[in-house]
Parts: structure tokens; C-alpha cells; sequence
């Protein structure tokens, strides 16, 4: 069995508590796709729920608001791992609830 | 890149690897490299640590079947990087023939496994709905997949579901088959490390 539990709790611990040059609220804001102000609310939205869908002009919509390059990598990065953490706690909790079992 | 960072915003080291990487498999350095290899501390290293494990772990799916888990949800993602590059490493992989881009574009009727079948329809349902719930695991087990399989395959998509975000977030340029090639060849060699 491939266990990835570990290596999960690591990126997640690495990613919204470690360095950064964005703030530990903004990512985990990213990360949860909760409370950030326009335009990033607009975009952190688009990479969780349809990344296909972002565009030169909402990276750029970004960045003229304030925000380094450096920062909207952060804060993309953590939308992206959120939202597949969402569907895989999501899909766990239904697999448990399925089998019943540990 | 929609980033200048992540194009050239490399360290001095990072970017002989480059250099080096061109050299040898006379390819441009894919995109996702650059992403992993930029401030690699931060997302690149940690990154690798899930997706080897998830791609290359031990389970009793094959790596042609994960690869091909990894290329469905990246076409579920509408995500045209990572779809071409994992069924480049799916069809490598495979050496019985089968003919990957044609089980990504009609599942219902392919040659394949019960139990992979249904694994792949579910995690395309859980990564276009962002949900699953317990019938829908219970299909997937009647179809003969174990809980461990089942766990297996949600970490490939959980990688997958991170991977083409990005490469769609960030725009990654798209090459030709010859580049992907290149790169299922490492991956098939060297894993996600």
C-alpha cells in the first residue's frame, strides 16, 4: 500500500506555516478559499474550482494590486493543494463511511 | 509562464541542471520541472515526496494504471499538459498495446479491468464534482476494487488534482510529443523524485 500521509502533513505543514513571502493568513486564506479581498478572491476561486479557466489577465489582475510574483505563486500553490484536499478528505470520510472500518 | 519566476528565476545550479537536461535529451525543460524546481523548499521538494509515493509506492496497481489514473483525472481537469504527459508514460508503460488516448476517450466501453474501470469513473466524478459519497465507493467495491486500492488511487488524485491546477494556473507551455516522450522516459526510469 502506498501511504502518502506523511508526506501529505509535511507539504500542508510546509506550505501555510513555513516561510513565505506572503502572509500565514493569506495563504491559508488561499488555501481554504475563504475571506480574500479582490481580485485574489476571484482567482484563488478559479484554481480551486476550474484552474483552466485562469487567465494572463487574472495573474496580472494580481499582481496590480500589490501582490510580488513570488507572492502569487505562494498563494496560487496553496489554492491548488486546498482544493484536492477538500475532494481527498471528501472521498476518505466516504470510503470509511462505506466499509465502515478504520 | 504566466510568472517570469518560475521561467527564469532560478539559481545558478538549477539552471546548469537545465542546461545539462537540454543537452542530454536534446528537449526543452518542460514546465513542471521548472514549477518543482523553483524555490523547490516551498512546493517542488515536499510535492515529490507525496507524488512518488503516490505514483511509485507499493500497491497492487500497476505504475501503467496510476499513470493512466494520473492522465484521466488531468483530462477530467481539461488539463492538456498533464494529460499528454501521462499518457505518454500510461502508453510506455504498458507494453501490451493498449492504446491509452483511446481508454482516456471512451471508459465506459474500454478493454479494461472491472475494478479499474469503476476506480477511474469515480475519481473522474470526485475531481469534476469536487465530491463522492458512499454509494458511489460502494460501486466501486462491488466492481472488485479493495479499500486499499481504493486509498492507492485517491492519492493519485490527490497529486493530479494539485499538479494540473498548477500547470493550468500558471500556463504551461504545451510541446510536442517528442518532449513528452523524453519525459515519460525519466519518469518510467527515475520516478517523481
Amino acid at each position: 500500500m502506498s501511504d502518502i500521509r506523511q508526506a501529505r502533513k509535511e507539504l500542508t505543514s510546509r506550505i501555510l506555516e513555513g516561510d513565505g513571502k506572503a502572509s500565514p493568513s493569506e495563504r491559508r486564506a488561499a488555501f481554504n478559499n475563504s475571506g480574500l479581498a479582490e481580485p485574489l478572491g476571484t482567482l484563488v476561486d478559479k484554481v480551486a474550482r476550474h484552474a483552466h479557466g485562469v487567465t494572463d489577465e487574472g495573474i496580472t489582475a494580481a499582481r496590480v494590486s500589490g501582490l510580488c510574483e513570488d507572492q502569487v505563486f505562494e498563494i496560487v500553490v496553496c489554492a491548488a493543494i486546498g482544493q484536492a484536499t477538500r475532494q481527498y478528505d471528501t472521498a476518505l470520510a466516504a470510503l470509511e463511511a462505506a466499509t465502515g472500518k478504520e | 509562464m504566466r510568472l517570469r519566476i518560475l521561467e527564469s528565476g532560478h539559481g545558478f545550479g538549477t539552471k546548469a541542471l537545465f542546461a545539462l537536461i537540454r543537452t542530454v535529451s536534446r528537449q526543452p525543460v518542460l514546465d513542471v520541472v521548472k514549477l518543482a524546481k523553483y524555490r523547490a523548499d516551498f512546493y517542488g521538494g515536499p510535492m515529490q515526496g507525496v507524488t512518488h509515493e503516490a505514483m511509485r509506492g507499493p500497491s497492487t496497481w500497476s505504475v501503467g494504471d496510476r499513470e493512466l489514473m494520473a492522465a484521466f483525472v488531468a483530462k477530467t481537469n481539461q488539463c492538456e499538459f498533464c494529460t499528454k504527459a501521462h499518457a505518454a508514460v500510461a502508453q510506455r508503460a504498458y507494453r501490451d498495446g493498449k492504446t491509452v488516448s483511446a481508454l482516456l476517450s471512451d471508459l465506459e466501453t474500454a478493454a479494461i479491468a472491472e475494478p479499474l474501470r469503476a476506480t477511474l469513473l469515480m475519481l473522474g466524478k470526485l475531481t469534476r464534482e469536487h465530491a463522492v459519497n458512499a454509494e458511489d465507493m460502494r460501486v466501486v467495491l462491488a466492481a472488485g476494487a479493495s479499500r486499499q486500492q481504493i486509498e492507492d488511487a485517491l492519492a493519485v488524485c490527490f497529486s493530479f488534482n494539485v499538479i494540473s491546477r498548477l500547470a493550468d494556473a500558471f500556463g504551461f507551455f504545451v510541446p510536442g510529443p517528442e518532449a513528452f516522450e523524453a519525459g515519460a522516459k525519466y519518469l518510467l526510469a527515475r520516478g517523481y523524485r
